[in-house]
């Protein structure tokens, strides 16, 4: 049965690493602006044809 | 000479997509409504951007032009200082809040400025939150002249002095964090509480301990961090000696928490942690999705968003920006065409026109000589003039109206008020059935006396209490919102639930402001309608912009001898013939004036040919919301004069009340003479005039056409082409009350069960585990469901 405290330490660093990574994301305000992003990535596209 | 331009009906402006009815402004073939769209578009062009309008259609604003100066007052550094985020010698960071952002040329165009100057290094949108962050070289530009060149193209910055909202988006921030705490430890907890659910049988000791203290662990932080504002609240209000809903939240978590610990520490059992932890999640989900609703509103916009924020100040002889708070008793100040007047004060200028129509609701500028008084709120028609303050702003008269003591006194939420009271007797009650069962334990059998008795304590906890409300008005306020109709806070829908009187506002309430329905009476030809329209368009009177605007053909006539008379008419040569449109006595016109609108007569060589009557006309379907709100519908108090009472006699029927010719204090004192009744009113209005009146009735809803635009500290914002659905609004009203009151009965009786298995020492760890979720779960899900069927056909009913 020790097999299932290996494992289970294993998942909940797992999950920690994940609960770690949403509080970052969410602090360095990815969350901020959920629309932008998506429209901004065409914008590129179109100014680097026109400079061309 | 003058040369009327040239008018087209169907063109629509490449700009803003509006149609271009006063005049055409055309640039390669491509229309624009109004000399400010042109000149946007040629800023655009000129600076290759003009992707601007490949990547949505018309995607502008309509353009007011405004004068560029009126900016300078950010250069001071003061206001600097307020607006920057950072300041360095070469580099600067500022926020500007720009309501008109709404599309992906805006987001396209706005970053990208630096392209417009090259002082301004770059810039980023907040889409949701319609604020542009620009980085920008201040040795270079200047503060002002970021903001007026977002203002010279279309984007008209919002600037307001106070920094509220960053903290707000920053609890809500913390909020969320919170919250995804306590949610990965509620799953983790519920992961490691398997094997007890499951019943694995306790032969292995020691994984079923090493679960345990992995559980214990993970609420540790839930405890700590996710209910730390529970906590800190309920010692709040211990410390002021008054007991709310926290307290007894509080004393369940301290019980939940240090019961399982003391489990776990002497491996007595497994705890309930998985309760607590799941009950700190369901709260703070609570919380968060009360903020969540809010957040799309800003309702923080009172009456001073009105006002300017600087004005120009005499000193020496210069002319200075003076932020208006600065005023005192005796400044000279000059204020330019539509401004507005910052504080009350004597006219040093010849004569100006003033429109009080924030503040009395009558649209006629009315006409100020040398010497006399102008008081705060109206706005400046007309030649700049130059004025003395008589009082500083803050006692001004529309700020006195405003700092009536209807204003400050916030009605407490009752539903707040009943749980609290609730709160408070339950809180004894649980305090006395538990120290009962002590005693009764203590006394047959002292060993079991510390579990029974922290198990009441645990059990009792009015979670669901705590979440009913939260839940239930909170997706009411959601369902109003996407129906067009945004209130304050829950509180709002509490009250609306008890209202039994409707007092409406005429004008911009039930009738539109925009588009009044003007028709011409007599005889006319084309011809001589063109003539009309030229005339018209020489002046910049509302009603000669009406009469223009409903003149639908083209018109390129000249005018010869133009001659404006304020307050009487307009005079012209058109092909030789004396043309004059203006009022009754000006064109001399003997008959009977027609009762119920206002008239534009015409005449030709001094023969009067015929009129245009302007009769404001009744939104949507009012003529039947009136009808079904019968007897609740009390009153109508308008400011203007009593020209529409017979149509509105016909609308509302003999039982209501028509008040016409009311000021801001009459309509307050009406509400409050209808509350000394005993009576719950609800006024709608839509502006400053009646922000009196909305703020001492009990439910005060501001109708708009355009949520965009200015909104008075009211309690709730109602899009104008909803309000034939108010009886259906209110009925919601009433219906999330009695959902409430389901959600508290389903709570109680959980309580009830529990307690009674607690007091007889029947309760097994296990069915605590369930009962306790399964409480706040299902009081949740009843009330979210239940409010969206109770409001399935509201939006079904969406006008056409």
């Amino acid at each position: 049965m020790t097999i299932i405290i290996l494992l289970i330490s294993i998942s909940l660093a797992i999950a920690l690493c994940f609960l770690g990574a949403f509080i970052w994301s969410l602090r360095s305000g990815q969350y901020d602006d959920v629309y932008g992003p998506s429209v901004r990535l065409l914008f590129d596209d179109k100014v680097e044809k026109k400079e061309k | 000479m003058i040369t009327a331009k040239e008018v087209d009906v169907d063109l629509i402006c490449y700009h803003c997509g509006q149609p271009c009815d006063e005049e055409v402004n055309f640039i390669d073939e491509k229309p624009f409504c109004c000399f400010g769209c042109k000149t946007v578009f040629e800023i655009l062009h000129s600076n290759n951007l003009c992707d601007y309008y490949n990547l949505s259609d018309s995607p502008g604003a309509r353009v007011d032009l405004s004068d560029a100066g009126k900016y300078h007052y950010l250069d001071e550094p003061e206001v600097r200082k307020k607006l920057l985020t950072f300041e360095s010698e070469t580099f600067s960071k500022a926020i500007f809040y720009i309501p008109s952002i709404h599309c992906i040329s805006c987001i396209w165009l706005l970053e990208n400025l630096h392209k417009l100057d090259a002082g301004i290094i770059r810039s980023d949108v907040n889409f949701p939150k319609k604020s542009v962050t620009i980085d920008f070289n201040s040795s270079q530009v200047k503060l002002s002249r970021i903001a007026a060149l977002l203002d010279s193209v279309g984007y008209f910055p919002s600037i307001s002095l106070e920094g509220e909202k960053v903290l707000q988006d920053q609890s809500q921030k913390a909020l969320v964090i919170k919250l995804a705490v306590a949610g990965f430890c509620f799953g983790n907890v519920m992961l490691f509480s398997f094997p007890e659910y499951l019943g694995i049988d306790h032969s292995d000791e020691n994984l079923l301990r090493v679960f345990s203290w992995l559980n214990w662990s993970l609420s540790v932080p839930v405890f700590f961090f996710s209910a730390f504002d529970y906590l800190k609240a309920a010692w709040k209000s211990f410390k002021q000696k008054q007991i709310n809903i926290d307290v007894p939240i509080a004393a369940g978590l301290i019980a939940l928490f240090f019961r399982s610990s003391y489990d776990i520490f002497t491996a007595t059992g497994p705890g309930y942690l998985d309760s607590f932890t799941g009950l700190v999640f369901f709260l703070l989900i609570g919380r968060w999705f009360q903020g969540k609703t809010y957040e799309s509103l800003a309702f923080d916009r009172d009456f001073k968003s009105y006002f300017p924020l600087a004005v120009h100040k005499k000193q020496e002889h210069d002319w200075k920006p003076t932020i208006i708070y600065e005023l005192r008793k005796g400044d000279q100040v000059r204020i330019r065409n539509m401004e507005i007047i910052p504080a009350d004060c004597v006219l040093n200028s010849e004569q100006a026109y003033i429109d009080y129509s924030f503040v009395t609701g009558e649209s006629k500028p009315i006409k100020v000589k040398v010497g006399d008084r102008i008081f705060a709120g109206g706005r400046l028609i007309g030649q700049p003039i130059e004025v003395v303050i008589d009082k500083p702003t803050s006692q001004s008269h529309l700020t006195s109206l405003w700092n009536n003591e209807a204003f400050r006194k916030r009605e407490e939420s009752n539903y707040q008020k009943i749980i609290d009271r609730l709160a408070r007797v339950f809180t004894w009650i649980v305090m006395g059935i538990a120290s009962a069962t002590a005693v009764y334990w203590q006394v047959v059998a002292p060993k079991e006396m510390w579990l029974v008795l922290t198990s009441v304590l645990m059990v009792a906890c009015p979670c669901a209490l705590a979440l009913a409300a939260p839940f239930t008005y909170g997706s009411m306020l959601r369902t109003f919102g996407k129906n067009n109709f945004y209130l304050k806070n829950a509180d709002v829908i509490e009250r609306m639930a008890v209202i039994d009187s409707v007092v409406f506002d005429k004008t911009g309430t039930l009738t539109h402001t925009k588009k009044p329905s003007v028709l011409f009476h007599g005889e006319l030809s084309t011809q001589e309608m063109g003539y009309v329209k030229a005339l018209t368009s020489c002046s910049t009177h509302p009603l000669s912009n009406l009469v223009n605007h409903f003149i639908r053909q083209t018109s390129n006539y000249s005018i010869e001898n133009f001659r404006e008379f304020p307050g009487q008419g307009l005079e012209a040569k058109v092909n030789g013939r004396l043309l004059r449109v203006g009022s009754a006595v000006f064109v001399g016109f003997k008959g009977l004036l027609p009762a119920q609108a206002s008239c534009v007569f015409v005449s030709f060589d001094n023969e009067v040919n015929g009129y245009f009557t302007i009769a404001s006309s009744l939104r949507h379907n009012i003529g039947q919301m009136i009808s079904r709100l019968g007897h609740k519908c009390v009153a109508l108090l308008s400011g203007d004069n009593d020209s529409d009472k017979v149509a509105m006699a016909q609308l509302f029927g003999n039982k209501v009340i028509l008040n016409f010719n009311q000021t801001p204090h009459d309509k307050l004192g009406f509400i409050r003479s209808l509350q000394q009744q005993g009576k719950k009113v609800m006024m709608l209005g839509d502006g400053l005039n009646d922000a009196g009146a909305m703020k001492q009735s009990n439910v005060g809803i501001a109708i708009t056409d355009d949520t965009g635009t200015f909104t008075p500290a009211c309690d709730g914002i109602l899009q104008g082409d909803r309000l034939h659905q108010l009886d259906d609004f209110l009925a919601l009203a009433k219906k999330s009350s009695s959902i409430l009151k389901v959600a508290f009965s389903i709570s109680f009786f959980y309580n009830a069960i529990a307690l009674t298995f607690a007091v007889t020492g029947h309760l097994t760890p296990l069915t605590a585990a369930i009962l306790m979720p399964i409480s706040s779960v299902s009081v949740v899900g009843f009330s979210t469901l239940a409010v969206n069927y109770v409001s399935r056909h509201l939006s079904k009913n969406r006008p056409s």
